[in-house]
């Protein structure tokens, strides 16, 4: 087989909305989007935390809608490809067609590890529309390597051109990681590319994706320093860093990197994205890593520790999306108190 | 009951098919032949013999037919149907009906997405006060097509019109959480219509501005048993008329739905005017939310009981089906 060239696809403006409780403004968003495309990520997503219509009670509500943050944004690009992420259960084709409009060129269809099957009809239409289109198996830790090549596979049959091992939960370790790529790689086509996106809440953000990647992952999620759920994803500038120290082919830019992820990032950040208490229980309990505003918000609410709130979460096997749970957890709690 | 008794009972009882012969055609039959003192099972029609709602009907001893309803319109039987459940697809349902349409006089109770006929939500339907506080126009002895909306909708649904009754809502947002096992290939081939449908229900039977509706599978062992959480954004008004408005519709779905039940209490927050919330086709709302987490254990009829799912919309079209013929 010949050796494919490393993709890298920044989630700042898509899994970085989760820890700023989608609340990038308009013009800020657009601007980091030109300054990753100047930087040279090959893709940049972008949609609410949750996916296209994310917007909600549930998930929060965005400072934007995602047709106004995806707006005049593809003219700007020169080279990354714009990509957003598409739940069903939570967004429909409609949406899909509304971004397709806007200049999208690439989606991910995001389902549970062991719900592929709910996703066919919308990576069919994204292929209808001559997307590029990944399949996003989240919560990958939940389901063991050859099952979860199983679904890969559906996902492949359906038109996906490349399917995520998606540890949402940050919970794998490294031959975690190892073993269902290997599992991917037996079962997929030559032709089908394997993705990586992590969550760095045991600080195995980078060592994940760098096994990943040593074992046939091609597509590879970061995001300017680690802004993303929980504790954040693959730091990006460090993800380029390390792959500078090995001699790995990629076209981004790491100084531009370094200066965007310190000097506009984290600013930004209300809550430090790092690994603590909270953020660790995420991947220690292996629970949901969008699950940590609203559980530290009900933890404020109703005075409780929100480690707790998580721990319990993770005991009832809550997938992601069941947000609604958090106060029915805490509520729970309480009563028992 | 003395023999003459029962089968004067039997007489009165009417005639009904069910299309389809998946987990939900399926458990409205067993419903049916379990509990229902108006209804009766004409045939249970499906396209696959071997499917096991269609082993499992015969086993019942309940007449078959493998053929759809081409099948169905050829049998002595048909002649006696009354009813006609669909528990089909939205698209076998469109065809379905051009079939049966030109029978005025039996009544189709439509448990697909396809929504031809309006959507009917037994606690809020069948109660006149509320349709009217609502203003929801509904003449069900006039429309030959009504639509069960879907599972999500029949558990959350009250809840919004509950508030709808009280004060005004902006905004309904409904989040249904099923087992893996509960979904068949025909609700997951179709998630999008599970979305879609909802919302527009929320809108036009729950009396919101503007729906969501957000549908979760999750593949626990053991199962977990449906959840369901309605959020709304309303006017501010009284929160106990709210709260037990709220109760009240509750127990109205429980006369058709043993197993719905409030698993919190209802719980309030302020949305201050000096930090509303956006919500797309809304736009900037402040107000009164209100959320209200909801439990659904089935009866254990074809699923066991955590297809809370399966049994309300079952139960809710019995409901529908004993209202029209009664």
């Amino acid at each position: 087989m010949s050796e494919r060239k490393i993709y890298i696809q920044d989630v700042t403006l898509r899994d970085g909305m989760h820890a700023i409780r989608h609340q990038y403004d308009k013009k800020q968003l657009k601007d980091l989007a030109i300054s990753l495309d100047r930087a040279g990520v090959d893709a940049i997503e972008i949609s609410h935390g949750d996916g296209l219509n994310g917007g909600s009670f549930n998930y929060g509500f965005g400072a934007h809608t995602d047709w106004d943050w995806l707006e005049g944004v593809s003219e700007q690009l020169n080279h990354s490809v714009l990509t957003t992420l598409l739940l069903p259960g939570i967004g429909t084709i409609k949406d899909l067609k509304r971004a397709h409009d806007l200049g999208v060129k690439s989606v991910r269809i995001a389902t549970h590890c062991t719900e592929a099957d709910v996703s066919k009809q919308h990576i069919e239409a994204a292929k209808d529309l001559g997307m590029d289109v990944g399949g996003f198996l989240m919560m990958a830790h939940m389901n063991e390597p050859t099952k979860l090549a199983e679904q890969a596979k559906l996902m492949e049959s359906y038109g996906a051109d490349c399917v995520y091992v998606t540890d949402s939960a940050g919970a794998l370790m490294m031959d975690g990681v190892a073993d269902r790529i290997k599992a991917f790689k037996d079962v997929l086509n030559s032709d089908t590319e394997i993705g990586i996106h992590c969550h760095h809440n045991l600080s195995l953000g980078v060592a994940n994706t760098i096994v990943a990647m040593q074992h046939g992952a091609t597509r590879l999620d970061a995001s300017l320093a680690g802004m993303g759920a929980g504790a954040g994803n693959c730091p990006l500038e460090v993800l380029v860093a390390v792959l500078n120290k090995m001699g790995i082919e990629h076209n981004s830019n790491l100084d531009q990197l370094m200066n965007l992820a310190d000097d506009v990032i984290r600013p930004l950040q209300e809550r430090p994205v790092r690994v603590d208490r909270e953020t660790l229980s995420l991947g220690y309990a292996g629970v949901y890593s969008s699950f940590l505003l609203h559980s530290e918000r009900a933890a404020q609410k109703y005075g409780l520790k929100t480690f707790e709130i998580l721990q319990e979460l993770g005991n009832r096997k809550m997938v992601g999306g069941q947000e609604d749970m958090i106060v029915d957890v805490a509520l729970d709690m309480l009563k028992k108190k | 009951m003395p023999a003459f008794l029962v089968i004067a009972e039997k007489r009165m009882k009417k005639k009904v098919a069910i299309i389809g012969s998946g987990n939900i055609g399926t458990d409205l039959m067993i419903k049916i032949m379990r509990t229902s003192d108006k209804l009766e099972m004409g045939c249970f029609v499906g396209i696959d013999p071997e499917s096991d709602g269609l082993a499992r009907a015969k086993r019942m001893g309940v007449d078959t037919c493998s053929t759809g309803i081409d099948g169905l319109l050829k049998m002595p039987i048909w002649n006696d149907i009354e009813v006609v459940f669909d528990a089909t697809s939205a698209k076998a349902h469109l065809y379905n009906f051009g079939k049966i349409k030109a029978f005025t006089k039996k009544k189709m109770v439509d448990l697909t997405p396809a929504a031809i006929g309006p959507y009917v939500v037994p606690a809020i339907s069948f109660d006149e006060d509320l349709r009217k506080k609502i203003g929801i126009e509904l003449d069900l002895k006039n429309t030959s097509n009504v639509n069960m909306v879907t599972c999500g909708g029949q558990a959350t649904i009250p809840i919004v019109a509950a508030v709808s009754r009280i004060t005004k809502v902006h905004y309904g947002e409904i989040v249904a959480s099923i087992a893996s096992k509960s979904a068949g290939p025909g609700t997951r081939a179709n998630i999008d219509e599970f979305t879609e449908t909802t919302s527009e229900a929320i809108e036009k039977v729950g009396g919101a501005t503007k729906g969501k509706a957000i549908i979760i599978l999750n593949p626990a062992e053991p199962p977990l048993v449906m959840r369901d959480t309605v959020f709304t954004l309303s006017e501010q008004a009284d929160r106990e008329a709210i709260r037990q408005s709220i109760h009240d519709v509750v127990a109205e779905v429980q006369k058709y739905v043993p197993g719905y039940t409030l698993h919190q209490e209802v719980q309030f927050d302020d949305i201050s005017d000096d930090n509303p919330v956006f919500i797309e086709g809304v736009g900037y709302k402040s107000g009164l939310k209100t959320t209200v987490l909801l439990q659904v254990i089935g009866a254990g009829h074809y699923l066991p009981e955590y297809a809370g799912n399966l049994d309300i919309m079952t139960s809710a079209a019995l409901a529908v089906g004993e209202k029209l013929v009664g």
